[in-house]
């Protein structure tokens, strides 16, 4: 039998990590340990981790900007948030819930075929705008549905699941979530998604089906998004459509980028730490003060993002990067086995949103007769 | 008649939303990204507004010292954030706009609080009536018309006819090109943001001769409108915004003055945005890209 060679303890780390939280943070909720207000922070967590690691697979491995994803998860909370509310008097709360999953699940990844249709034929900005238009458009629909059938402006009524046992359930979603995608990316078909993400026109011709990859991660990302979407549902007595406007999306954006376009684990430590941050920053910042936390936020954001991506910081980044000074800590040299196998390089050709020719013209003309202003002052 | 003066507001409004545009096309036709903070451009230039009518009471100094302000931002924030990110991916250059506008309007926030100021650029009254014949048009209207009308053609002109504007166009169609016939492209990015930047404050200034409240989220849904605008137009084309924003102000007029149509607004204006760019992926007066392997 062939070994596989690919596979690392670091690949199952986050299963072990959520599992054994899972377990441990479940006893202590049903013995009655676990404060209230961290079983709803956890519920919140694994929601932001679905979240992330599902639209991670669109941007960080797909390499397509979507700035809808809080639109698959209207889709979802409505829905499948009304199946549970219609049905839990009749069969109980978990199957309910159960039945929740799958029916807003499959209706948000539909939603994501027809939303990865045109971006088939768009690509880039072109498609991000497309993605926003998706979820501007659905959360403004259920807005105005009437309030028999959705609630309307004032938010649609849900079941509150128990919170001793509804963040065991999420916790459980997350892993399912990763099981699916991380299996997905380092199979086969990862590779494809990975190598259209790369070089669209190289993939085509090396013959991997475009169309159905595409197709396929569309759908399988907003399948999660909706039961995200189920999930935030049922941790609340109402769902308001206001919440999941662009700036959810874009939330969940920064999300994936401050944990590293296409690296997981990034991802899901960057959920949980803003999700965590949040409500915790929410008792203390009350009021106008509030506001504190979105500057200081900006401000990380702009701060990181300028850090890790500005050509004229290249230098002192590979110098003085973290991954290095550890390798000085624990290893004598950086060893080449450590470099992550699904870790997207923005220094590479990394999206379709890449301009090529245009912006690549900038990096070239680097002549040290050419007088470019902007090398001199950085670093 | 009605639809005479419908067809007016719709113009009027159309005038606003290509002003905005006009921003986000000129700074993706050259510098190649998204200007997501462009939108709380606007929401500065009306707080600049508010605060010289409580010191000054003169809408038009306001007017001034608006467009100065803005300006004077959006070179700041093009040369703070913007520039190092030159030559990065296109990815991290927009998720760096989308924090300047995060920036942006929370420290509007801080500054102003989040309660609604009223701005009345008319006095308390509003700017009245104007009668043509049958016709009863508010003068904000005819304002916002002419003004944006007269910068429109002044716009065009300078593109076609300055040093300058066919500098931007040459950089537009071809950094590395335009760089070695002598063009200075980081200056003429920094006059791109300067001029869009300006229209910002102009569109502020129209919007809030239409309605007073001002909050830290002025900018952001018409921003986002004026974008999908300058998208179905044909990103990166000067005509084309200005008639993507037509387009988007006429839909948006008409569709509230049809009965039941109105809640929907935002629905239909994204939908006619998804419609056009499956015919025409590049917009209405978009080049269509050929990729080169």
């Amino acid at each position: 039998m062939k070994t596989r060679k690919n596979v690392k303890p670091t690949h199952y780390i986050n299963y072990v990590v959520i599992t054994v939280a899972a377990i441990v943070l479940g006893i202590l909720s049903l013995v009655g340990a676990l404060p209230a207000s961290y079983q709803i922070i956890l519920e919140n967590i694994a929601i932001a981790i679905t979240l992330a690691v599902s639209l991670s697979m669109v941007v960080g491995f797909l390499g397509e900007l979507s700035l809808g994803h809080a639109g698959f998860m209207c889709v979802g909370a409505y829905l499948g948030g009304k199946v549970v509310y219609v049905l839990s008097p009749s069969i109980g709360e978990i199957p309910a819930l159960l039945l929740g999953f799958v029916v807003g699940g499959i209706l948000a990844a539909i939603c994501g075929i027809i939303i990865g249709l045109p971006a088939l034929r768009l690509r880039g900005d072109y498609l991000a705008i497309v993605t926003l238009a998706f979820g501007e458009i659905v959360w403004s629909l259920f807005m105005n549905s009437s309030e028999e059938s959705f609630g309307g402006a004032l938010g649609m009524p849900t079941v509150r699941i128990d919170k001793d046992y509804l963040f065991i359930i999420a916790l459980v979603v997350v892993l399912i979530c990763l099981a699916v995608t991380q299996n997905l990316i380092r199979s086969k078909h990862g590779r494809a998604i990975t190598s259209i993400r790369d070089n669209e026109i190289a993939a085509k011709a090396t013959g991997i089906n475009v169309t159905k990859y595409k197709l396929a991660v569309f759908a399988i990302s907003a399948f999660f998004a909706g039961v995200a979407g189920v999930l935030l549902a049922s941790s609340n007595y109402t769902v308001q459509s206001q919440k999941f406007n662009y700036n959810y999306s874009i939330e969940i954006l920064v999300m994936v980028v401050l944990g590293g376009m296409g690296n997981i684990n990034g991802s899901i430590i960057a959920a949980a730490l803003i999700t965590f941050l949040d409500i915790k920053l929410q008792t203390v910042l009350t009021g106008e003060l509030a506001v504190m936390q979105d500057l200081v936020y900006a401000l990380i954001l702009i701060v990181i993002v300028i850090y890790n991506n500005a050509p004229g910081l290249k230098a002192f980044r590979e110098k003085y990067n973290f991954k290095n000074l550890l390798a000085k800590v624990i290893k004598d040299k950086n060893d080449p086995s450590h470099a992550r196998d699904d870790e997207a390089k923005w220094d590479r050709v990394p999206t379709k949103i890449q301009m090529d020719e245009v912006l690549s013209v900038d990096v070239q003309v680097k002549s040290p007769y050419t007088p470019d202003k902007a090398e001199k002052g950085d670093n | 008649m009605e639809i005479i003066e419908t067809i007016i507001n719709g113009f009027s409004l159309g005038g606003t939303y290509a002003m905005i545009a006009l921003g986000y096309t000129m700074v993706y036709g050259i510098a190649k990204m998204l200007n997501f903070a462009h939108g709380d451009i606007i929401m500065v230039g009306g707080y600049t507004l508010y605060v010289t009518l409580a010191g000054m009471g003169n809408p038009i100094m306001g007017l001034i010292l608006a467009v100065l302000v803005c300006t004077l931002l959006g070179v700041t924030v093009e040369k703070v954030a913007y520039k190092p990110l030159r030559g990065a991916s296109p990815l991290a250059v927009l998720i760096t706009a989308i924090g300047v506008s995060y920036l942006l309007q929370s420290l509007a926030q801080i500054i102003f609080t989040s309660a609604p100021r009223m701005v009345y650029v008319g006095g308390q009254d509003g700017l009245g009536y104007v009668t043509i014949g049958d016709l009863k048009i508010q003068t904000h209207i005819i304002i916002t018309l002419v003004c944006s009308v007269v910068i429109m053609v002044v716009l065009s002109l300078f593109v076609k006819y300055t040093k300058t504007g066919r500098a931007m166009i040459a950089v537009s169609e071809d950094k590395g090109a335009a760089q070695l016939m002598g063009i200075n492209v980081n200056m003429i990015i920094t006059i791109t943001f300067a001029i869009g930047s300006a229209l910002a404050a102009f569109a502020g200034f129209f919007m809030l001769m239409k309605s007073p409240s001002l909050t830290n989220t002025l900018g952001a849904m018409p921003g986002i409108k004026a974008f999908t605008a300058a998208v179905i137009g044909g990103i990166g084309s000067i005509p084309g915004a200005m008639l993507g924003g037509l387009f988007i102000g006429m839909i948006e007029t008409v569709a509230q003055v049809v009965p039941g149509m109105g809640a929907y607004t935002i629905a239909i204006e994204f939908l006619v945005l998804i419609i056009v760019l499956l015919v025409r992926p590049t917009g209405i007066l978009g080049k269509k890209r050929r990729e080169k392997v």
